[in-house]
Formats: C-alpha cells, structure tokens, sequence
C-alpha cells in the first residue's frame, strides 16, 4: 500500500514535469526545422544557426539584455543586501512600512510598475533608453534579493557574531568574516533570481525601453506579434545549452567543495 | 549603554531608492489619476477631476475588470492544484532526488517565458503538434481550436505561474516537522485528518506565499492574453496598455492602475489578515 502511493507521487512529478519541458522540447525540435512556418517537419538544417551569426539585431538585443540583467543585479545586490542588514540591527517606529514599501515593485502587477515608471520619467525628462531600463529592472530585482537575505539573517545563529565579538573581534571585522559569508549564499541565490526575472521581463521593459533600445525580450515579443522568425529557436536553444551547461558546473563545483570540507 | 547605531548607514541607498524610483512614481500616478485628459489625444492637463475613475462604471470596462478577476482566480486554483502536490512530493523526495527535481525546476526559470509561449503557439494551433497527434491516434477527427481561446489564455497563465508555487511550497513542507504529523497519526488521526489538520495548517504560510505570487501577477501579465488569446480576452493589464499607447489616455490609465493596485493590495493584504486568525485558533 505504501509503496504504491510512493510510486503515484513520482509518476506525477514525471507527468507534470514533462509537460513543462514540452514546449521547450518543441522549440529546440523547430529550431533544426528546414522550413520558415513551424508547422510540419521539412528536414534537418543548420542554417538558421548560420543566419543568426549574421543578424545585427538580435545579437544587439541579446548584448543589451546581458548588460542589463548585470548592471541592474549588481545594483540591486548592493542595496538590498545592505538594507536587509541595516534593516536587523536598526529600530525604529516606521520599520514595517519601509519594508512594506521597498517589496512594492514585486507584489503589484508588473504593467503597473511599467506604466507608472514611464509616466515618473516622463515627468524627470530621462531619455528613455539603457538607463531608464536599468533604474526600473533595479528597482523589481532590489525585493528579492532583500527578502531572501533577509531570511537569511533570521536563520544565523546569533551566537556566532556574539563569539567574534568576545574574541576581541571589531563589528566591521565580525561582520565581514562571520557575516557576510554566512549570508553569502542568500546574496548569490537573490542575484541570480534577478538577474533571471530581468532577462525575462518584458512588461516593465515594453514602457520604459524607448524606440532606439531594444531587449531580446522585447524582440522576441514583437515577433510573435508579427510572426516569428526561426533564428530566435536558434538562439533560445543556444541560451537553453549555455544555462545547462553552467548550472551543471555550478553543480559539479559545488559537490566537489562540500566533498573537500568533509 | 547606549552606543550609537551605525548600521543606518546601510538602509540609506534602500531608503533613497524607494522614495525617489517607487514612492515618487506611485504618487504621482495617484496625481495623474485625478487629472483631465486632453481631448485631443496627447497630454493632460492639472485640472481636478473624478471623470477617470467614473469611467469605470461604464458597464464595458466593469466586464474587462470582471474577466481579469475571473481568470486570476481560475489561475490561482488551477495552479495550486497542481504546484501543492508537486511541491509536496517533491519535498518527500530522497536528497538526491530534491537536487535533481530542483535542477529541472529551475532551467524553464532560465529560458525566455515568451519562447516557452511560443511553444505553447506551436503546440496548440490548429495545424499543431497537439491535433496532429490526436488525429493520428484517431481520438478527434476535426481539429481542435484552442489557440486564441480562453483555454489557452488559461494554460499559459497557469504554466507561467506554476514554478513560483511549486517553490513555496516546496520551501515549506522541507522545513516542517514531521513529527508532528506521525504525532497526529500516533494519536489515531487518520492520514487524511493528519493531513488536513497538520500538514496542511503548517505549510499554509508557503502556500499563501504561493498564491500571492501567482494571483497578483496574474492580473498583470497581459502578454499572455494577448499571444494566446488573440484580442478576444481584453483584461486590465491589456486596456491599461491599450489607454497609455493607442488611446493616450494617461489619467484614465492612472486611475485604472489606482484601482488594480488597490485591489490586489487588498487581497493580499484580506489574505493575511484572515490566515493570520486561523493559525491563532489552531495554536490555541
């Protein structure tokens, strides 16, 4: 009886799982498609492989998405994770509003955020482009990393920093050699995160990007407006391998250090 | 005793970013609401006025926020129907078999939701992967037509929404204590009633969590509505977009981004207030 049920919970996570992978699978499929339509199978080619090395464009996009993704994570990094901190060991009366407010940009609807930051800049006169994009994709990616080193900071065994101290250490020298790599693996998962929802966002990105400055997001979402060309299967498959790849090496490196300390 | 706290210096840049990138923009879109629109497309004017928001009313527009709700909702349970259990037996899962369900979770993360929509498109036209299959194995003879349906709308919404339950709750069944359950079931409760009593009420805050972040961006995300419902389904996220490009409407827009915002603060905020009295019963 209870290895049955046992076998029904992992049948359904192979079930559900599976069918997230379909449309990937379908994507990678079509990108080896001899044919622009992606409706039936015309033959193996490489040749939309070939083309993208050409297309000026999308390579562009996808540079500008990278640089995005990068400097708003970095920024949003710095912030929050100072603020989590700052937040622990600071009192005062409208705690709880403030951080009510700084997790705005991630528990109101993403068009909200994207319309108001264009009216805001509008209003400021920024030239819509790379900084608009950035000052926006920093201000949803600030909340994850500040609520994940946040909880982060609740878990820490207090009596650490207290044994520092006693030890004769100095608060910035405990907070640097306790601290922070204690809530470094929070600070790495909150980057990452960001870094993944900025390259994906297109919502808050469609208002504030301006004509001149493209995301590969936005490429991607003005051609299945328009009809879709087979390049980008090609360059979503590459991305697919490359994030693959590195996700198995983050892996691997991980178990060979644990394995190391043990 | 009393030192002087340093560590202020850290919340600044929060602080000075929150003022001037989230509060100074949601301010002045509360302004902008309340602001007369020019009649002649671009602009408006700082002139006082309740039109935008009695606009509303406009039984048209009453429809668009009524469709919007409904699809959260459906999304919502939808998705809760399927990430619990996952998250749920996924956590039950051997070490290994958690990294390895992790690692499946987390690339669809990585790669771009519009492709993975794309997908969907290419599955799900009427010459798609999906009729082709069930016409070869001779379960329908005309083509299904669910692209650019409301069923569609729902299978991209409830795709793209999945993951973020699944973590939530995952997080929370891997923190719980089963002692408690096998207490439970020690003291005769049955496997159902161990569940629903127990597990359940302990991994509320996880799936709570999950349910915020599925339905309040679900009444946003109006991309999807727009790729795979064609322009059948017109939410808020879509007529909001609609007022600030086409209509240039800009305090129509404010206000309905007013009231959207109000809505799903609401919710979450009715959410917890109404948990947060649950789990007191239960501790008491």
């Amino acid at each position: 009886m209870k290895k049955k049920k046992f076998q029904f919970s992992k049948f359904y996570l192979a079930l559900v799982t599976l069918i997230t992978y379909l449309p990937i699978v379908i994507v990678v499929i079509f990108s080896f498609n001899d044919s622009k339509l992606p409706v039936s199978w015309k033959g193996f080619t490489w040749k939309w492989y070939e083309e993208l090395l050409h297309d000026a464009a999308l390579k562009e996009a996808l540079v500008n998405s990278l640089i995005l993704g990068a400097a708003s994570c970095a920024a949003a990094a710095v912030i929050g994770t100072l603020g989590a901190i700052g937040m622990a060991r600071v009192h005062y009366k409208s705690k709880g509003m403030m951080e009510y407010l700084s997790t705005i940009p991630i528990m109101v609807p993403e068009i909200i955020l994207g319309m108001v930051f264009m009216a805001f800049f509008s209003l400021l006169n920024l030239p819509f482009g790379m900084v608009t994009l950035v000052i926006a994709h920093t201000a949803f990616c600030i909340p994850y990393v500040f609520m994940m080193v946040k909880s982060r900071l609740v878990g820490i065994d207090k009596s650490l920093e207290e044994a520092a101290r006693d030890l004769g250490a100095s608060p910035a020298r405990t907070f640097l050699d306790i601290t922070l790599p204690l809530i470094m693996p929070a600070v790495v998962s909150g980057c990452l995160l960001s870094f993944a929802m900025s390259f994906d966002d297109v919502v808050i990105s469609i208002f504030v990007n301006g004509p001149r400055i493209s995301t590969l997001s936005i490429k991607v979402y003005t051609q299945l407006k328009t009809g879709v060309t087979p390049e980008i299967n090609a360059l979503c498959t590459i991305i697919l391998v490359v994030v693959i790849a590195v996700m198995l090496l983050t892996c691997f490196v991980k178990s060979r250090t644990s394995k190391r300390y043990k | 005793m009393k030192k002087k706290n340093l560590w202020w210096v850290c919340i600044v840049p929060l602080y000075l970013f929150t003022l001037l990138f989230v509060l100074g923009p949601m301010i002045y879109m509360v302004a902008v609401s309340f602001a007369t629109n020019n009649g002649d497309g671009y602009g408006f004017h700082w002139i006082f006025t309740l039109d935008n928001y009695r606009k509303m009313l406009d039984p048209v527009y009453l429809q668009c926020f009524r469709q919007s709700f409904q699809l959260a909702i459906s999304t919502t349970l939808l998705v809760v129907l399927i990430g619990y259990p996952y998250g749920y037996f996924m956590a039950k899962l051997s070490a290994r078999g958690k990294k390895i369900m992790m690692f499946l979770i987390m690339v669809p993360f990585w790669t771009s939701s519009l492709i993975r929509l794309y997908g969907w498109i290419i599955i799900l036209q009427v010459k798609g992967v999906l009729n082709t299959v069930l016409k070869a194995l001779g379960l329908i003879e005309k083509p299904l037509k669910i692209l650019y349906s409301y069923p569609a709308v729902l299978i991209g919404m409830v795709y793209a929404l999945l993951p973020f339950m699944i973590l939530a709750v995952y997080s929370s069944v891997e923190k719980m204590d089963w002692g408690l359950v096998e207490a439970a079931r020690d003291l005769g409760a049955s496997p159902r009633k161990a569940f629903l009593t127990v597990t359940l009420k302990l991994t509320l805050p996880g799936l709570l969590s999950g349910v915020i972040l599925t339905f309040v961006p679900s009444m946003g995300l109006f991309f999807i509505a727009d790729i795979l419902g064609g322009n059948k389904i017109v939410l808020v996220g879509s007529l909001i977009q609609d007022q600030l490009t086409r209509g240039s409407n800009w305090p129509f827009a404010a206000a309905l981004a007013v009231i959207l915002t109000i809505m799903t603060s609401l919710m979450i905020f009715l959410y917890r207030k109404i948990t947060h009295v649950k789990d007191l019963e239960g501790i008491f």
